[in-house]
């Protein structure tokens, strides 16, 4: 019964969110909603007991990725409302349009074709002998919290997969870091006219 | 489990008690917050005072202690300003968003309790319960969610003015809380790592040892210190609070992201940067200093009452911290900021946290425990030297592109 009210109250923040982002002219308002959005879907995860993946949404993408979306569009001066009239990309509304509707039409059919298999126990795929593992360890079933079985399938099971990502994101921070850094040698010069204007 | 480990939630035959402790609990709660917001305005204003030696509030109150008082109901009923260029919606949200992370975090922190037996529960009208207002399994990832849901409220007041300065003091604010951030929780993770569990409830019972408290069971020195001196450091910066205090910097961005805001809005984000320098403390407290550990006695009733006035004790000593640094540091260059945070801490706390691993790892297979110290000793001096190699190389080649223009 509870679970099935803070479902409710979970999925209007989400699609109110998701609304929001869509219909909102101002990008500032638009990364506010998405973030009430990431607060639904993190409600939903304490609803199915996924306590740590409802800390990590909080922590990640509220905590730090749409404050750097938020950097951004403060950054460049992109804070204002939008002209809407005006379609920077001719054809972009029609094609937007048909390739929304076809994802739509495919999830449907997936989810009327599949029905309730969905979700529950036929949606898992991988191994879930989470507490046979725990005990492995040494700790009762009922510590099982879902940190110690996260972390246990981490770093055993899926070791090498995590520490591939690892490495992969520490590429793109230092790929980030050569674009960013000026190129060396002599760089044109930049007036105190040129740093008003860039104001402007 | 949705609500939390408390033993409150273990049975719902008599809900109609129940949710008159959870209401009670939460109105106490948030009461005592107010009060110690109140009294610890005061006590920043007359510590200042003496440490620069002058008086102080003195007129409200004896002592001056009515003076936050007075203060909040003269911000009450003065106009309430709007800035034209303001985004009016996000600059009424952003108070708000200043604020309620602030109480929140409170609400995990186990204010007393005997832990001795490891469960550190009340009996209060017949039901078992813990002496905090939530005890949510993922307890400190909680923490450290609304530290970064707290970053929202500077950044969106200083945007919404629509003004140069707060804007400048918000894009500072929210590049140091981000950093910092980072140092925060491998500063955290140390403690995860001794006591295996992310619940406050059960950090502060893996504090007390079998036989009763003792200070050798505090995480402070379970360990090794240096977690608790990154966190003292990067909880500062996160607050916001001197010698980080350069969202602001008074001589350079008039108020930094308050400039624009006055009456109750602003009240509200005064509000939330006192209730955030008593979470802090109260957080240092319970991760480091055992929470409500300390020497019990007396007859049944004193034993209930004792650990709370030792988290208590253990408090003002932080508070205090808080406004000594205030009154004798300095207040840091951003770069400066920016090198402490990313070349010093990081490193250090992610050092100090492969360490404690290796520590674990070595008392669960039964390696020499000596050995640890000198390898993790070479392991650091190495790694300083490449950072330091990384850093000069760096610099001369940001030199040689200056001199080239």
């Amino acid at each position: 019964m509870a679970e099935t009210i803070v479902f409710a109250v979970a999925a209007l923040l989400i699609l109110g969110g998701a609304l929001g982002v869509i219909l909102s002219r101002n990008p500032v308002h638009s990364a506010l909603f998405l973030v009430q959005t990431l607060f639904g879907v993190a409600i939903t995860f304490i609803d199915l007991d996924a306590h740590f993946l409802a800390a990590v949404q909080v922590i990640v993408y509220a905590g730090a990725i749409v404050i750097l979306f938020l950097f951004v569009i403060m950054l460049l001066g992109v804070d204002q409302a939008e002209n809407l009239d005006i379609e920077p990309i001719a054809g972009q509304r029609p094609i937007a349009l048909i390739i929304a509707a076809a994802t739509l039409a495919g999830l449907m059919s997936v989810v009327l074709s599949v029905g309730d298999k969905l979700t529950g126990a036929d949606s898992v795929t991988g191994p879930l002998d989470a507490v046979i593992r725990v005990d492995a360890l040494g700790a009762s079933p009922e510590s099982a919290t879902d940190v110690r079985v996260l972390g246990s399938h981490l770093f055993t099971d899926y070791v090498f997969a995590f520490e591939i990502t690892a490495v992969l994101l520490t590429i793109a921070v230092v790929g980030a870091v050569l674009l960013a850094r000026r190129p060396s040698g002599p760089i044109e010069s930049f007036s105190e006219d040129d740093a008003v204007e860039a104001v402007r | 489990m949705i609500f939390g480990l408390d033993p409150l939630y273990d049975d719902f035959s008599a809900w109609g008690t129940t949710l008159i402790l959870v209401v009670a609990k939460v109105l106490i709660v948030f009461a005592l917050l107010m009060v110690a917001v109140m009294f610890m305005i005061w006590f920043e204003r007359k510590q200042i005072a003496m440490m620069q030696n002058r008086m102080g509030p003195t007129v409200a109150g004896p002592k001056g202690l009515l003076q936050t008082l007075a203060d909040g109901v003269k911000l009450f009923f003065k106009e309430d300003l709007v800035p034209e260029n303001a985004d009016r919606k996000v600059f009424k949200l952003a108070p708000y968003l200043a604020l309620v992370p602030a109480f929140l975090t409170f609400t995990i922190i186990p204010l007393g309790g005997n832990f001795r037996d490891k469960a550190g529960n009340v009996k209060i009208a017949g039901h078992f319960t813990s002496l905090q207002v939530a005890d949510p399994p993922i307890g400190l990832l909680f923490f450290l969610a609304m530290s970064g849901v707290a970053v929202y409220g500077v950044m969106l007041a200083g945007w919404a003015s629509g003004s140069k300065y707060p804007l400048l003091g918000a894009v500072r604010a929210s590049a140091q809380m981000v950093s910092y951030e980072a140092a925060l929780g491998l500063a955290v993770a140390a403690v995860f790592l001794k006591s295996g569990s992310l619940s406050t409830h059960d950090i502060v019972a893996g504090q007390w040892g079998s036989g009763g408290w003792s200070i050798r069971d505090w995480n402070v020195l379970a360990t090794g210190f240096v977690p608790f001196v990154i966190f003292l450091i990067a909880g500062t910066a996160e607050l916001n609070r001197p010698p980080f205090d350069l969202v602001e910097a008074e001589q350079e961005l008039v108020g930094g992201f308050h400039t624009e805001y006055s009456s109750i809005r602003f009240a509200m984000f005064f509000l939330a940067e006192f209730m955030n320098v008593i979470t802090m403390s109260a957080i240092m407290v319970t991760l480091f200093f055992g929470g409500p550990s300390g020497f019990l006695f007396g007859p049944s009733w004193l034993k209930v009452i004792l650990p709370t006035f030792w988290f208590m004790a253990k408090l003002f000593c932080f508070l205090f911290a808080f406004v000594w640094f205030r009154g004798t540091l300095p207040r840091l260059r951003y770069d400066q900021l920016m090198d402490l945070g990313w070349k010093v801490l990081i490193p250090l706390a992610l050092f100090w946290f492969v360490m404690l691993g290796a520590m674990e790892v070595a008392a669960d297979n039964g390696w020499n425990r000596v050995a640890i110290v000198p390898i993790a000793i070479g392991v650091l001096l190495a790694g300083s030297a490449l950072l330091l190699g990384a850093n000069r190389s760096a610099r001369t080649a940001r030199e040689r592109d200056e001199v080239a223009v």
